[in-house]
């Protein structure tokens, strides 16, 4: 552990850059896994420097398999390794897809706790950056779908640093996605080892406190609810904003809190709403707080579409505009 | 096998020498490169794993007919690779096997109890693998191959005096998993070495049917250094394995051993090899059975004699007891476990369940 610097302004990548080197230095066990992330230091910067640093051992530049990245993950968290995998791409996880969900995931359980994974799986994920095919995608509900995963999302610099740290300590797998038309958002940070002052890795966060309907976001749909609280705030109506961080498991507590306060609740993703988290989100808190809600639990999110091209995903993605208007319709009932 | 050759191969000429120690028929092969290892104590101590093996093995069969088990996969007629391989390596070295490796698991000391427990629907592993330094089985093909390769690495990076081994099949070597562990461990000269048992049909397709370039010489394409050794004659196997640990375990990067053998019996217990391939081809192997061949040899030479078939017996029936016996002692599974050890720490969704289960399944007692 070392001593916490004073707060410092930091992008979100950097703030994850922060928290490897902080992982890195605190644990011998962690080496990170990755394609380019060494000398180029990632194709988003995020692992910069960190070669430089701990070695070509510690920051290793794998071969183009995403596959191979996962598999051998497991054999080196078996060996008693803590390895810390990067995915290029959101849409670049799919090769890896039978090691993370027929192996990764069922390890535990298949040697009846005999035998644990603490593999961290960081996922920059989400459009918004005008990119081609394959590198805009949402695809958390495969994996939250799947027992024997965390999965998280962060939305903020001073929670991925904190989050990402908590991620590599943890006993579990963690797929652990970075919003990455957030990478380059600033906000203050405070380095160092987390305290224990910060929410756990599998709990949600009030954001903004409101009372007249709950808006339920992660990773980069986070920031642009707290826009819409802060429009809808111009219109007189008090929005509550929850980060939801942790997709699997739920917070089911902290949203049906709030759920019980507002009585409406809209659930903001990019992800395809069809068989999405909000799906669960609507199904437990109607399930748990029926009595409170004054409007059916609505969902903005992606259709049922493939990821469009660049030029066409502002249409796709949720928007103030959208939200809004889902707002006015919860606020109709 | 005629001229050196083992039938059923591809056209496609192997770039090496099927190494053998032994003929068919158990006399040993002067000018074979490992001609000088054949020790008449290593013989004796391979046919007994072999014969303790197919004994297990059969029992397992047995079992699984008179529906005690769900599915049985024989590992028959691989008694030699398996046997050969394993016992050339360290017990600290660890094992990734495929799931047909029950030779290995028995001489690794796992018990017949757990070896079954899977096939009988009690668990999905069976045993703690640091205990036997052999990983579970993994159903998926060739996906073990990349954790032992990632298992080298950590070895390499600990700097410790281990080699790791893999097993895997012909039917394996197709998947995506098999080629990056192969290409992975070449780049980062990972002290891993991959058994590759190649026993002719991956269910009901040939070997023919799923690579043109022999598995060796893949393997050599990707910078392992590959052996190529007759599967059915465990001093060769155990000649080869043996080489290839010392190398490795030296620091000269990772190795591939094609070992050419057959599987006896079909695929599983629910297959029906008959619909697919013929009977004189079986028949051809049963006549390069691995344990008859090293018996012969034994006999020959008067390395056994009656005193140690009749312990041998003896032995072997016993443990043909003791799998039948702890096959029934098996516990069933407790599904309020499962939810247990899903996670290191339970989530409040998995007590939330495992408490609802408990208390609905309670409400009928």
């Amino acid at each position: 552990m070392t001593a916490a610097a004073s707060p410092t302004t930091l992008t979100l990548a950097g703030a994850i850059n922060a928290g490897l080197r902080q992982a890195l230095s605190d644990d011998p066990s962690v080496v990170l896994i990755g394609e380019d992330i060494g000398r180029l230091g990632g194709v988003f910067r995020v692992t910069d420097g960190l070669q430089n640093e701990f070695g070509p051992r510690r920051v290793y530049d794998s071969p183009l398999a995403e596959s191979g990245i996962v598999g051998v993950a497991i054999g080196l968290a078996l060996r008693g390794y803590r390895p810390v995998c990067e995915i290029q791409f959101d849409g670049f996880i799919y090769p890896a897809f039978d090691q993370i969900v027929s192996q990764l995931a069922k390890m535990h359980a298949r040697s009846r706790g005999a035998l644990r994974l603490p593999i961290t799986i960081r996922v920059p994920v989400g459009g918004g950056i005008g990119a081609v095919e394959h590198h805009s995608e949402s695809n958390e509900a495969y994996f939250c779908h799947t027992a024997g995963l965390r999965v998280v999302a962060c939305a903020s610099p001073q929670d991925a640093h904190v989050m990402l740290q908590q991620a590599i300590a943890c006993d579990d797998p963690v797929i652990f996605y970075e919003p990455k038309r957030r990478y380059w958002d600033k906000a203050e940070v405070s380095p160092g080892a987390p305290d224990s002052a910060e929410p756990g890795l599998d709990k949600a966060r009030v954001v903004v406190e409101g009372s007249d309907v709950t808006l339920v976001a992660y990773g980069p749909t986070t920031r642009t609810a707290l826009d819409i609280a802060q429009i809808a705030a111009g219109e007189g109506r008090s929005v509550e904003v929850i980060d939801l961080r942790s997709l699997s498991p739920i917070d089911l507590p902290t949203l049906v809190g709030s759920a019980a306060k507002t009585g409406r609740v809209i659930v903001v993703h990019e992800a395809p709403t069809f068989v999405g988290l909000g799906a669960e989100i609507a199904a437990a808190i109607t399930e748990q707080c029926f009595h409170h809600l004054e409007a059916p639990v609505l969902r903005v999110g992606g259709y049922n579409t493939p990821y469009p091209p660049a030029r066409a995903e502002e249409d796709y993605l949720p928007d103030p505009d959208r939200v809004l208007d889902a707002i006015d319709r919860s606020l109709a009932y | 096998m005629r001229g050196g050759r083992v039938t059923g191969l591809l056209d496609t000429s192997p770039n090496l020498d099927l190494v053998r120690v032994l003929d068919p028929d158990g006399r040993v092969l002067p000018d074979s490169p490992f001609a000088g290892s054949v020790m008449p104590e290593l013989a004796r101590d391979l046919y007994r794993w072999m014969v303790l093996a197919r004994s297990l093995d059969q029992e397992a069969y047995n079992l699984q007919r008179q529906g005690e088990l769900g599915l049985w996969l024989s590992c028959r007629g691989q008694e030699a690779a398996q046997i050969g391989s394993v016992s050339a390596l360290r017990t600290s070295d660890h094992i990734f096997p495929a799931y047909r490796e029950h030779a290995v698991g028995l001489y690794r000391g796992i018990s017949p109890g757990e070896l079954l427990s899977s096939w009988r629907g009690c668990t999905h592993g069976g045993w703690d693998p640091a205990r036997y330094r052999m990983h579970i089985y993994s159903l998926v093909l060739a996906t073990q191959t990349l954790h032992a390769t990632g298992y080298a690495m950590g070895v390499q990076a600990d700097g410790a005096d281990e080699v790791v081994l893999a097993y895997l099949g012909d039917g394996a070597s197709s998947q995506g998993d098999a080629n990056e562990a192969l290409n992975w461990a070449a780049v980062s000269q990972a002290p891993v070495i991959f058994f590759c048992q190649n026993n002719q049909w991956a269910i009901s397709t040939p070997a023919a049917a799923q690579f043109r370039t022999p598995l060796h010489q893949r393997a050599a394409g990707f910078g392992l250094s590959a052996a190529y050794v007759d599967g059915n004659d465990a001093l060769a196997v155990h000649a080869v394995t043996a080489d290839a640990v010392a190398r490795v375990r030296a620091g000269n990067g990772p190795a591939f051993i094609e070992a050419m053998t057959y599987r006896m019996a079909g695929h599983s217990t629910s297959d029906d090899p008959r619909r697919y391939r013929d009977d004189t081809e079986v028949k051809e192997w049963q006549a390069l059975d691995p344990l008859a061949r090293l018996a012969a040899l034994l006999t020959e030479q008067g390395w056994i004699d009656e005193r140690f078939r009749g312990a041998l017996d003896a032995e072997a029936d016993d443990l043909t007891a003791e799998t039948r016996r702890a096959c029934h002692a098996l516990p069933t599974p407790e599904l309020a476990d499962t939810f247990r050890n899903t996670l290191v720490a339970e989530t409040a969704l998995l007590s939330q369940e495992r408490t609802a289960f408990t208390a609905f399944k309670e409400s009928f007692a």
